[in-house]
């Protein structure tokens, strides 16, 4: 009531109250396109052009623009295996985080009762401290005289001299871990906004808890599951901590490649039409992933 | 409507004994109750349904109504008791194994499914065949043939209700229960699904336990009606019987409304029992007498009162009760509405229709009331006279 009645004098003063309320929603969209402007459509034209230079430049000398497109030829030809490695490490990393985190929103949604949001705080709690230093700790946690690895040994799972550190197991476990909360927090919104009554609706109407939660359950949990995999599988598919610390060689992964270009070989242009890549990699994946899932209108 | 409906109910010890629920072919509920920690929301209910019939649950929201329901349906499981189906025992049956469906308060259809695919749930967790043509009958019955492809959030409260019936109704359970569902349409809507439902269970002829606190719609729609209060049934039976024949103060005032004057029963004869009501004599039929102490609550219905002039008298041989004073006139058109004052200081209501035979009495009139002895009933003194009122001008 009271905006209506704020609004309401302006449009009397004004005879032409459509215009005017036009200009009310630009005006109030330009912190935003600012924004935008600032921090997306500059760097990434930016980007956009780096990946154009000419290869044969350096930092020292400048970039010629030279509309050099055979850089992403190159970049592909060389990096292809990071490039593959990342998106199937994300892949993995994403699916278990879905298995953990739905098991787990669903707890808390449905079971935690006055516990929600402590356990809430609890999935949130690892934001406390860095990213590097959970990543390090899992080092730690995963290292060749760590508990875990001498308790696989023993029980002859791992050889021994068989190691957990420098392998995709780590990589793929400290990307799970690191991203979990990521997939928890739109699942738990997604679940926990599920009418519980419906799934009586549906025990009720002959479905067992197995059909209950496939008919009912999963398809209106799906908005948070296809934000969460989002979520995870974005970030996952560029990261370069985890690969660098837990992994070796072996196990690089894309943004770990095109943080050396860029910080260690200087190779500018090859960075960015390898960013450029991935970029475009993960937004056809994403839009047909959104297809598929049909959820376009939930998101 | 049935003898087996008239089957006493918890609390009353009354001679004819429940049938034997492993061989008795509708509903029977024995001894079943429910705790939530340290409440007690039904205590020791008997209930028999009769197969086919149109069976209402009716009380003030608390009253242990929809726990006894969701019992009924699985949903809930009973502290003790036993819920008997056709003889079979199903008190701790899964939801999806018992031939029960509900029609839920909230409707509670699936957001994500259309029409179609809502009303074809139940068949199609059965694995029947011809889901199709049953689907497209049922939609037709409830007169939603037109609109299968939408989501539910597209339709009207009164359409989504019809899609939650039909919902149910598809899977011709042993006995469909219906919780408060025209609760949330507007007075005229919840008029006319009503008279549908009742249509309907007349088609179908399956077994409706209603659950509602609306006294109006468990009259106009049940062919038996229990009476449930603080998780007990008080009293149950046919409609008018139930409003004729109230057995406690708390369904004399739940079901309509009722005066309850204070007496002292002077003696019991085999067909009457005379009461002496604040100095004058009136009398009750010993069969509409529910009170064994010599104290008691004799109860009148407001429209069973005519109101006269004084020293006039009235085409009622009965108890005639001189000395009122008329204190508020509401004209409702089809009747007149009169609280009177009476020397005790006791207000009664009046509704008397307007037929024209009679004037209208003005606030101050000095009036006398009367009525017929066979309309008067005596309860229980120790019982609350005010039980069961405040209900009456809240529901909806």
């Amino acid at each position: 009531m009271a905006s209506s009645a704020a609004v309401a004098p302006l449009a009397v003063m004004d005879p032409d109250t459509g215009r005017r309320r036009g200009w009310t929603g630009y005006i109030l969209l330009l912190p935003a396109a600012i924004w935008l402007g600032v921090f997306f459509v500059i760097p990434f034209y930016s980007l956009v052009a780096t990946s154009l230079f000419d290869p044969s430049g350096s930092d020292a000398k400048g970039y010629d623009m030279t509309y050099h497109f055979a850089n992403y030829w190159h970049a592909l030809q060389d990096y292809w295996q990071p490039l593959v490695r990342s998106l199937v490490y994300a892949g993995i990393a994403t699916l278990f985080c879905l298995v953990l985190g739905y098991v787990l929103a669903y707890a808390i949604a449905f079971k935690a009762g006055r516990w929600k949001n402590l356990m809430l705080v609890l999935v949130i709690a690892p934001f406390f401290t860095s990213f590097l230093v959970r990543t390090l700790a899992w080092k730690l946690i995963l290292g060749d005289n760590g508990f875990i690895v001498n308790s696989l040994q023993a029980v002859h799972i791992l050889g021994p001299d068989g190691r957990l550190l420098a392998t995709p197991v780590a990589v793929i476990a400290g990307l799970t871990y690191n991203f979990l909360p990521f997939m928890v927090l739109p699942l738990f919104a997604s679940i926990d906004k599920i009418d519980h009554r419906l799934i009586e609706a549906a025990s009720d109407l002959y479905a067992n808890p197995i059909t209950g939660f496939r008919k009912v359950t999963w398809p209106l949990s799906l908005p948070g599951v296809v934000s969460g995999t989002l979520l995870t599988f974005i970030p996952a598919a560029g990261d370069y901590i985890n690969a660098q610390l837990l992994g070796s060689p072996n196990q690089r992964m894309v943004g770990s490649v095109i943080q050396s270009l860029f910080t260690d070989a200087n190779n500018y242009p090859i960075a960015g039409a390898l960013s450029m890549i991935l970029m475009l990699l993960i937004v056809a994946m994403v839009l047909f992933y959104v297809r598929r899932a049909g959820t376009e209108e939930l998101l | 409507m049935s003898q087996v409906a008239e089957a006493p109910s918890s609390g009353s010890s009354d001679s004819d004994a429940p049938a034997d629920a492993s061989t008795y072919d509708g509903l029977a509920l024995r001894q079943l109750e429910k705790d939530f920690g340290a409440f007690r929301a039904v205590r020791s209910l008997d209930l028999d349904v009769p197969r086919g019939s149109f069976f209402a649950l009716l009380g003030p929201s608390g009253c242990g109504k929809t726990t006894t329901l969701r019992m009924v349906a699985g949903l809930e499981s009973p502290t003790s008791g036993t819920i008997t189906l056709a003889g079979q025992d199903i008190t701790y049956a899964k939801p999806y194994q018992r031939p029960v469906n509900t029609v839920f308060q909230s409707y509670a259809l699936f957001p994500h499914l259309d029409i179609y695919e809502n009303v074809a749930f139940g068949l199609r967790r059965r694995k029947k065949g011809d889901v199709d043509a049953q689907v497209r009958e049922m939609l037709d019955l409830v007169e939603l043939g037109s609109q299968v492809r939408k989501k539910p959030v597209q339709l009207s409260g009164g359409q989504q209700q019809r899609v939650a019936l039909a919902r149910a109704l598809i899977n011709r359970p042993e006995v469909l229960l219906l919780d408060e569902p025209l609760g949330a349409l507007d007075l005229k809507l919840r008029r006319s699904m009503q008279i549908e439902l009742k249509r309907i269970q007349d088609e179908v002829g399956l077994t409706f336990i209603h659950v509602t606190h609306d006294q109006e719609e468990a009259m106009t729609m049940a062919d038996t009606v229990a009476v449930m209060n603080a998780g007990l049934i008080e009293q149950m039976g046919a409609p008018a019987e139930l409003y004729e024949n109230p057995r406690s103060t708390f369904v004399a005032n739940f079901l309509g409304q009722s005066n309850l004057i204070d007496g002292t029963i002077k003696s019991r004869a085999a067909d009457v029992v005379t009461v002496d009501m604040h100095g004058i004599d009136v009398s009750v039929r010993a069969d509409r007498t529910h009170t064994q102490g010599d104290k008691g609550w004799i109860g009148i219905r407001p429209e069973k009162v005519l109101i006269g002039e004084e020293g006039e008298s009235l085409d009622a041989p009965g108890n005639t009760v001189p000395g009122g004073v008329v204190t508020d006139v509401s004209f409702v058109g089809v009747s007149t509405q009169y609280l009177v004052r009476m020397p005790w200081g006791q207000e009664l209501q009046v509704f008397s229709q307007n037929t024209g035979r009679h004037r209208l009495f003005e606030e101050g009139e000095r009036v006398e009331l009367s009525w017929r002895p066979e309309y008067a009933f005596l309860l229980d003194a120790s019982q609350d006279a005010s039980a069961g009122a405040q209900k009456i001008d809240s529901d909806g």
